[in-house]
């Protein structure tokens, strides 16, 4: 095995290819699942690996899948590319260069919770990369290992792309279930959740692409194998999206629990123009701002450090580098901004206090704001935590609060 | 007379395949695709046709069509420059670029070319963060990323498309 777990296209020439990848021992994971392993097998193999959602939540895998009741059909498995969070472009990648592994986590998943059709939503802007995607089924199809009676056993298995159009809600798994349903891609008031009450009001598993392009590994090489790498809470590798002020912003393939301070210099090459990192963010336009003192950057990457020594989240691990040229009044700016465009609207706390708080920050960002203006910008995103339909909204307050709190010189000197 | 189903009867069983027969209304961000595709915008034809096809109501599709900014319901240009002008990009120029850009287009965003070619657009995030600046290029019923850009590479562009359509016309 090379350097990469996910990112194997950047060591196999034509990994997108369905030769390449097969020769390459692409579909044995999924063909001996099928054929001399159970569902629960599958299921108990990711469940023991401690595989966490990639897409965001980090919630574990396995437990999804198995949330899923066995006396209410059929069973459907949504891939979630909906990839919208500002400063994130991994499943992008995945997708582009190594969709086959990504597609055979979705089959080995859909075989795991028994679906025999699933779906793979792509943000409407992946317009090309949903074509593709399309290729590759109808590859796989060519080839046997989609269709009906797969190896010679009884179960069968569709797959098919489903594009958005241009809203990041979508992103959020309730919400994407009403676009596939040709609905507005506005979140459902839970419980219940997807897993009972999910696609057609069935049984429904939601996955982020990266999360699902892990499961072949798992079940070909085992959950020691899996847990070999990364910390004991959080384990394995994940994809960390960079990007900012940093000299080499990209996309790098780490395990879990590496520091902060390893991707920005090793990695990222350190700062542009031998400036100083004033502050970053770990989970894209939907974290806190996190202040970049020795303790911040020596905090390893994983699901726990992240949030209970820097009150951010890991999120999708999209880390957004800021260095001493930016005023964190003109950064609020735009991620409040972002907020307000995106808020699907349907609950009164995200529409109005996104629509507010993008006035208080426009003012106070073009130099015209007074110091009550601040605190009133501080005082809406606090009233709205807790009180929004999603999870949408509570992000939209995230940069407001903590820049306020740790930069105030920033928007009180514009 | 459903104009849409009678011009594309393939594409549009295609689309009604992927999902359960009793799920027809999944067909309508597809079928609003589909009728963008042809006219650059979605039409109230469209709307009432696709209607007809996912069986809901024109109001329905119509909320849609709306909601979502990929759908278009003024003609705009034939290609629409979508920049991204988000957090990450904006660190990286972007905000720079949009302005020689408009100098460049004479337009300002929000408005489309004389020649009716093309329309400027600021957008979200589209996950090119690290090839900022970028845009996506919407027209002709398809949609591709343009990254890493200058003055220098979206003036070629520019000038190509021109050409092309000169050519076309």
């Amino acid at each position: 095995m090379g350097q990469y777990l996910l990112l194997r296209h950047r060591e196999i020439p034509n990994l997108h290819q369905l030769d390449v990848y097969r020769a390459h021992g692409g579909f044995e994971a999924f063909r001996k699942a099928v054929t001399s392993m159970t569902p629960a097998d599958v299921l108990a193999a990711v469940k023991n690996s401690g595989l966490r959602g990639r897409g965001g939540a980090g919630f574990p895998t396995g437990m999804k899948w198995a949330f899923l009741p066995n006396d209410r059909w059929p069973h459907y498995v949504v891939a979630n590319a909906d990839e919208s969070e500002p400063g994130t472009f991994k499943d992008r990648e995945l997708l582009e260069s190594n969709p086959y592994q990504f597609l055979e986590g979705l089959m080995l998943a859909s075989y795991a919770v028994q679906a025999n059709q699933s779906y793979v939503y792509l943000r409407g802007e992946f317009w090309a990369l949903a074509q593709k995607l399309d290729g590759c089924i109808a590859e796989l199809e060519k080839a046997g290992l989609l269709g009906e009676n797969l190896f010679g056993t009884a179960y069968h298995l569709r797959l098919a792309t489903h594009l958005g159009a241009g809203a990041y809600i979508c992103g959020e798994e309730t919400a994407l279930l009403e676009s596939l349903e040709g609905k507005l891609g506005q979140p459902r008031l839970r419980p219940p959740f997807p897993a009972t009450h999910g696609l057609y009001n069935s049984p429904t598993v939601v996955n982020n692409v990266e999360t699902l392009a892990n499961v072949p590994l798992i079940v070909e090489h085992g959950p020691d194998w899996y847990r070999s790498f990364g910390t004991e809470k959080s384990p394995g590798v994940k994809i960390f999206s960079l990007s900012g002020c940093v000299n080499k912003p990209g996309n790098y393939e780490l395990p879990l629990g590496t520091p902060f301070r390893e991707l920005i210099f090793q990695h990222g090459g350190g700062i542009p123009n031998g400036g100083q990192v004033k502050a970053f963010m770990s989970a894209g336009a939907s974290s806190t701002i996190v202040a970049a003192d020795d303790a911040a950057l020596d905090t390893p990457m994983d699901y726990e450090s992240t949030q209970n020594n820097l009150n951010a989240p890991l999120g999708s691990a999209s880390v957004i580098i800021l260095d001493d040229t930016v005023n964190m009044a003109d950064l609020v700016q735009k991620t409040v901004h972002f907020f307000k465009h995106e808020s699907c609207g349907k609950c009164t706390p995200c529409r109005e206090g996104t629509f507010w708080m993008n006035r208080l920050a426009t003012r106070i960002a073009a130099g015209q704001g007074s110091e009550k203006d601040v605190d009133l910008l501080a005082a809406v995103a606090r009233q709205m935590q807790g009180k929004c339909l999603c999870a949408l909204g509570e992000f939209s307050t995230m940069a407001v609060v903590s820049g306020i709190e740790k930069f105030r010189e920033d928007f009180l000197h514009k | 007379m459903n104009e849409l189903l009678s011009k594309y009867p393939q594409e549009v069983q295609r689309i009604l395949a992927r999902y359960p027969a009793e799920r027809k209304r999944s067909a309508v961000m597809p079928l609003l695709f589909l009728a963008q595709a042809e006219k650059n915008y979605i039409t109230p034809q469209a709307i009432a046709e696709i209607a007809e096809i996912a069986e809901v109501s024109a109001t329905e599709v119509a909320s849609v069509a709306g909601f979502y900014t990929l759908f278009h319901e003024e003609p705009g240009g034939r290609y629409r420059i979508q920049v991204c002008t988000d957090l990450p990009c904006v660190l990286r120029g972007a905000d720079r670029f949009l302005q020689e850009l408009k100098a460049y287009l004479g337009i300002e965003v929000g408005q489309t070319t004389a020649d009716g070619m093309f329309s400027l657009e600021e957008v979200k995030c589209l996950a090119a963060c690290h090839r900022a600046p970028m845009f996506q290029l919407q027209g002709d019923g398809q949609i591709t990323y343009h990254e890493d850009q200058t003055l220098e590479t979206v003036r070629a562009l520019v000038e190509e498309l021109r050409a092309r359509a000169g050519k076309e016309a």
